[in-house]
C-alpha cells in the first residue's frame, strides 16, 4: 500500500513530462464547434492508460476543485525503523492557460477535482477560436550510486548539490510538454495558433476546428519555432474499449516538419508527439525530450 | 422606332422583368416518436463545390436569448459551408421551424440569391437535424440559367420526405 501510494503520487508528477509511458495525461472538451450567443464547454481532464476513460488519477489543475490526494496519503509513511519516510515527490498542480480569441486570458469555472478526472467549464463569450493549453518544463536526473538506480528532478543550479560527483551513468533530460484543445465558436480564427517558439508545438495549416472525415489535413511541427523534421506522431481514435486493436495512425514529419493525416473516421483523437535529442553543451543536460499532445475532433462530412 | 426599342430591349435583357422562378417544395416527414421537435433546416446552393448563397434556414428563432442558435451548428455540412460566419438572424433567411407536411417556396431567378449563379451545373442543398432525432443531407443537380423547365428531385429516408425543385423560365 505505501509503495502503491507513492508509486501513484510518482506516476502523477511525472507523467506530465513523460507522457510516452503508459499513462497519458489528456483533456476532452463537450464540443469543439459551436454556435449561439456564448455558448459553454465542459472540459474533463484525466490522466489514464486508455485515452478518454477515467481510470487512474484526476489531471490536476491549478484553479480548479480541490488538491487531490488518496485517502490516507496525508499522513507521512512509517519507514521500518519507525521514522517518517520521505515525502514523494511531488509537483504543484498544472497551470491551465485559457485563450480567448483575441488572445485575452479567461479563467475556468465551476471546477471540481474528482477521484479520476477533473472537470471545468468555459464560457465562450467570444467568437472565433479558443486555446485551452498547459505548458510544462522541466529537469531530470537518473544515475547509479553503488549499483543503485536513482533519479532526481529539480533545477539546474541545484544539479551539483543534488548529485554526488562518482554518481555513474549519469542521464539529464530537460523536458518540455504541452497538452492543448482548441474549441471554435462561430468561424475559426487565426490568434491563437500562433506559436510562442517554446517546445513542441502544432502550427495548422488545417485550421484543428475544420477538421473532417475523408480529407486530409495538413500540419507542421515546429521545435522552438523552427520546422522540426523527424517527430514522431500518433494519432488514436476514441472508443478504444470498444474495439479489438488500438488502430493507431504512426506518422513522421518531413524534412520540412510537416504531416498530413486523411481521417478514417469521425470522432475525438488524442494526437501526441515526441521529440528526443542529444544535447551537446557545456551545461550537464545530456537530452532534451519535448512532446505536445492535444485532443482533435474529426467531425462526419 | 425608339419608342419600339425599349420595351423590348428590357423585355429580353432585364432580369427584373422575367418571370423565371425556382419552386421548392420541402416534405417534412411526420414522425412517429416519443418526443417531437420541428427540424432545423437550411437550404442553400453550391456550384463546383462552393457555396454561393443560403435560401433559407428554418430555426427556432423566437427562444428567449437566442438560445435557438445553439443547434444550428447540428447542420454540420451547412455551418461549415455559410452557417459559421453569419449573424443571426440574416434577413431573408431566417425563419421559424415548419410542421410536418410538405411547404412550397418560391424564389424569383433576380433574387439576390440566384442571382450569384454561374452558367452551368449548381446544386440546391437542403439539410435536416432534429433534436432528439438525426440528420439528413440531401443534394438536387440543376442547371443555370434557367432556359427551359427543369425538375430535379431528391427523396430522404428519415429527416427529410421528398424535396422537389421546379425551374421555370
Amino acid at each position: 500500500m505505501k509503495t502503491f501510494t507513492k508509486l501513484g503520487l510518482l506516476t502523477l508528477a511525472t507523467c506530465l513530462s513523460f507522457s510516452a509511458h503508459a499513462h497519458r495525461s489528456w483533456m476532452l472538451p463537450s464540443a469543439t464547434i459551436l454556435s449561439g450567443d456564448a455558448p459553454w464547454v465542459t472540459v474533463d481532464a484525466a490522466v489514464s492508460n486508455d485515452i478518454f476513460y477515467f481510470e487512474h488519477f484526476p489531471l490536476q489543475i491549478e484553479g480548479v476543485g480541490q488538491p487531490f490526494a488518496r485517502p490516507g496519503a496525508q499522513q507521512p509513511p512509517q519507514a521500518a525503523d519507525g521514522k517518517p519516510a520521505p515525502q514523494p515527490m511531488q509537483r504543484p498542480r498544472a497551470s491551465l492557460q485559457i485563450q480567448r480569441p483575441d488572445g485575452s486570458l479567461a479563467q475556468p469555472q465551476f471546477g471540481n477535482t474528482g477521484r479520476y478526472r477533473s472537470t471545468f467549464d468555459v464560457e465562450l463569450d467570444q467568437k472565433g477560436t479558443w486555446k485551452l493549453a498547459i505548458a510544462n518544463q522541466g529537469l531530470f536526473a537518473s544515475y547509479e550510486l553503488d549499483g543503485e538506480r536513482k533519479r532526481w528532478s529539480g533545477k539546474l543550479e541545484d544539479i551539483k548539490a543534488a548529485i554526488p560527483a562518482k554518481a555513474d551513468k549519469l542521464q539529464v533530460t530537460r523536458s518540455s510538454s504541452r497538452m492543448e484543445v482548441f474549441v471554435t465558436s462561430g468561424a475559426p480564427s487565426e490568434q491563437v495558433l500562433k506559436p510562442t517558439g517554446k517546445g513542441l508545438e502544432l502550427a495548422p495549416s488545417t485550421h484543428p476546428n475544420d477538421l473532417v472525415q475523408g480529407e486530409a489535413a495538413r500540419f507542421v511541427f515546429l521545435l522552438d519555432g523552427k520546422q522540426a523534421a523527424n517527430v514522431k506522431v500518433t494519432l488514436i481514435r476514441e472508443g478504444i474499449r470498444y474495439r479489438d486493436t488500438l488502430d493507431e495512425i504512426e506518422l513522421t514529419t518531413n524534412d520540412q516538419g510537416e504531416f498530413s493525416v486523411d481521417w478514417p473516421q469521425a470522432g475525438m483523437y488524442w494526437i501526441e508527439a515526441v521529440s528526443s535529442m542529444p544535447v551537446k553543451d557545456d551545461s550537464p543536460v545530456t537530452q532534451r525530450r519535448d512532446s505536445y499532445t492535444a485532443t482533435l475532433e474529426v467531425m462526419a462530412p | 422606332m425608339r419608342k419600339l426599342f425599349l420595351p423590348l430591349a428590357l423585355l429580353t435583357a432585364s432580369p427584373l422583368l422575367s418571370a423565371a422562378r425556382m419552386d421548392i417544395d420541402v416534405e417534412i416527414p411526420r414522425l412517429d416518436v416519443a418526443e417531437y421537435h420541428r427540424p432545423y433546416v437550411a437550404l442553400w446552393l453550391e456550384q463546383d463545390g462552393r457555396h454561393v448563397a443560403n435560401l433559407n434556414v428554418w430555426y427556432d428563432i423566437k427562444m428567449k436569448d437566442n438560445e435557438g442558435e445553439k443547434w444550428l451548428k447540428d447542420m454540420r455540412q451547412w455551418w461549415r459551408r455559410s452557417g459559421r460566419t453569419l449573424e443571426f438572424p440574416v434577413d431573408g433567411v431566417s425563419a421559424a421551424t415548419r410542421a410536418p407536411g410538405v411547404h412550397n417556396l418560391t424564389f424569383s431567378a433576380s433574387d439576390d440569391a440566384l442571382k450569384g449563379l454561374q452558367a452551368g451545373e449548381f446544386q440546391l442543398l437542403v439539410e435536416a437535424a432534429r433534436e432528439v432525432g438525426g440528420r439528413e443531407l440531401l443534394r438536387i443537380p440543376l442547371q443555370w440559367p434557367i432556359d427551359q423547365q427543369q425538375t430535379g428531385e431528391a427523396r430522404g429516408s428519415h429527416e427529410l420526405g421528398r424535396i422537389a425543385a421546379t425551374l421555370t423560365p
